[in-house]
Formats: structure tokens, C-alpha cells, sequence
């Protein structure tokens, strides 16, 4: 089992596993979210108080869960990385930030959509909302901090601390609604009383989270095979599959 | 959903509930695409590196 390990984790036979399998899972996180969006946008009956304006729940609590996975990804890769100097570990925290940055900005976006008709406003500082907005810019400062150096292993070892001091916010962002009295929804579908939705509404919330999960399975390895390159631009099997393409 | 009235006008919410779904349609969309412009710019890249390097000084 270690060889196999061992062997799956070397860059080269990892940027081939990587290539092989994104395209599956990006089209079949494509069927699920389509599938998700005509259960969501279709299917589901109309919300009795909010209506049909409801419907933004199924991209923004997708969203929102993502960017706090990915972030927990990212941390950890991190914590790998920096412990047992792996440069694909951090070859994960570089390929994931971008994604992780792209879903909290959507949470924040359409979750802004949303309290406009429902809360008269588009942002309100509120404990949810402020610390996403914080999570927004762990992931900017990962980024620029990861290229901020010649040497890529500075650059991964500095983002990847800066990941770890900032992984505190993750159980803020999750228990803000409950700490501070906030405007922002309770826990309700994934750690709250599952019983005040109905199926109808969060079975296709759970497809849309599904297919965001498979999305994220198949971009992060496509980003990763980029990040492998240009941490191993200089080795023999680079110049053979530059050669070879 | 009982009309495709319904369905374009989201019950008075088009407003909202559209713009939402259509920027989380662009950027899903554009995090799909980079990586693999990325990869192949980077490859084109290392290549004429390469080709460079072969040649006699």
C-alpha cells in the first residue's frame, strides 16, 4: 500500500493521474449541477414567505459551503507541506486558493442578491458576513503571498503559515450565527433542525452541493497539473513531456 | 414551477435570483477554462525554452 502511495504521489505519475481523471469528473459535476439547477430552479415549490426568490439558496449555500471546504483543504495541504516538506502539498494549497477565493466570492455576491429583497440591503455588517469577507481576503493574501518570491518554496512556505494562522476563522464564520444574535440565517440544512425544510427544497440543495464538490475535485486537479509543472519546470521529466507535447 | 412565466420572471425576483445564478455561471465557467490555457501556455513556453537551449552557442 506505501509503494502505491508513495509512488501516486511522485509529480510525475500524479500530473498523469490528474490529467486522466479531470475531464471525467468536470463532466459529470456538469450533469449533476444541471440536474441540481432543474430540481432547484423547477422543481422545488416556492418558498411561503420569500417566493421564488428563495432560489438563490441553491448557488449561494453551495458556494458558501465551498468556500469553507476548500479553505480546509488548503489549510491542511498547508500543514502538510510545512511538516513533512512536500512540494505537491503545496502544489494543492496553490492549485486550490483561486477556486477557494472564486466560491467565497460568489457567497458573498449572491448571498448579497438575496438579503436585497428579503433583508432591504445589499451587505449589512453582520458576524456571518464580515467573516466571510475576511475568508475573501485569507485567499487573496494566499495567493499573492505564494508568487511574492523568486524562489516558489519561500513563497509556498510563507502562504502556507499564513493558511494556518487562518484556518481560526473557519469556526468563527461557522458558529457566528449562533455567538452573535445575526441577521444572517441559523444553521437550518446541513447542522440545524433538518425538519424546517421540506425535502423537496434541500434534496435538490444536496444535488447542487454534490455537483460544486465534483467541480471542485476536477478544476483543483487541472490547476494542479499547472502547479506542478512550474514548481518542476527544471527536471528531466518536464523536458520529456514538453518534448513529447 | 407551473409556467415558463413563472419561471422567467422567478414570482417578481428576477431581478435578484438571475444576476445571481448568471455571475455563478461566469465564474465557474472561467475556473474551468484558465487552468487549461494555463497549462497549455506554460507547456508552449517551456518548449521554445527548450528548443533554445539546444542549439550550439
Amino acid at each position: 500500500m506505501f509503494i502505491w502511495f508513495h509512488k501516486l504521489v511522485s509529480p510525475p505519475y500524479f500530473y498523469k493521474f490528474a490529467g486522466r481523471l479531470s475531464p471525467w469528473l468536470a463532466w459529470l459535476s456538469l450533469l449533476v449541477i444541471l440536474a441540481g439547477l432543474y430540481a432547484g430552479l423547477w422543481l422545488a415549490p416556492p418558498d411561503y414567505q420569500q417566493g421564488d426568490g428563495f432560489r438563490i439558496m441553491y448557488v449561494h449555500v453551495p458556494s458558501a459551503w465551498m468556500s469553507l471546504f476548500v479553505y480546509t483543504v488548503m489549510a491542511m495541504a498547508a500543514a502538510i507541506g510545512l511538516i513533512w516538506r512536500m512540494k505537491l502539498a503545496h502544489a494543492v494549497s496553490a492549485a486550490a486558493a483561486p477556486l477557494g477565493a472564486s466560491f467565497t466570492f460568489l457567497a458573498l455576491v449572491t448571498g448579497s442578491l438575496w438579503g436585497k429583497p428579503m433583508w432591504g440591503t445589499y451587505w449589512v455588517w453582520d458576524a456571518r458576513l464580515t467573516s466571510e469577507l475576511i475568508l475573501l481576503f485569507l485567499y487573496l493574501g494566499y495567493m499573492v503571498l505564494n508568487r511574492a518570491f523568486d524562489d516558489r518554496r519561500t513563497g509556498d512556505r510563507a502562504s502556507a503559515i499564513l493558511a494556518l494562522v487562518g484556518i481560526v476563522n473557519i469556526p468563527i464564520i461557522h458558529y457566528s450565527v449562533k455567538w452573535w444574535n445575526t441577521l444572517h440565517q441559523g444553521p437550518t440544512v446541513f447542522f440545524g433542525p433538518r425538519a424546517d425544510i421540506p425535502p423537496s427544497m434541500y434534496i435538490p440543495l444536496f444535488i447542487m452541493v454534490a455537483g460544486f464538490m465534483l467541480y471542485f475535485a476536477a478544476f483543483i486537479l487541472k490547476r494542479l497539473q499547472v502547479e506542478i509543472l512550474q514548481r518542476e519546470r527544471n527536471t528531466a521529466w518536464v523536458r520529456e513531456l514538453v518534448e513529447k507535447s | 414551477m407551473t409556467s415558463w412565466h413563472e419561471f422567467f420572471t422567478m414570482g417578481g425576483y428576477a431581478a435578484y435570483v438571475w444576476p445571481a445564478y448568471g455571475i455563478t455561471a461566469v465564474v465557474l465557467i472561467a475556473n474551468a477554462i484558465l487552468p487549461g490555457r494555463q497549462q497549455r501556455s506554460l507547456l508552449k513556453e517551456l518548449s521554445r525554452r527548450g528548443m533554445r537551449a539546444d542549439k550550439p552557442s
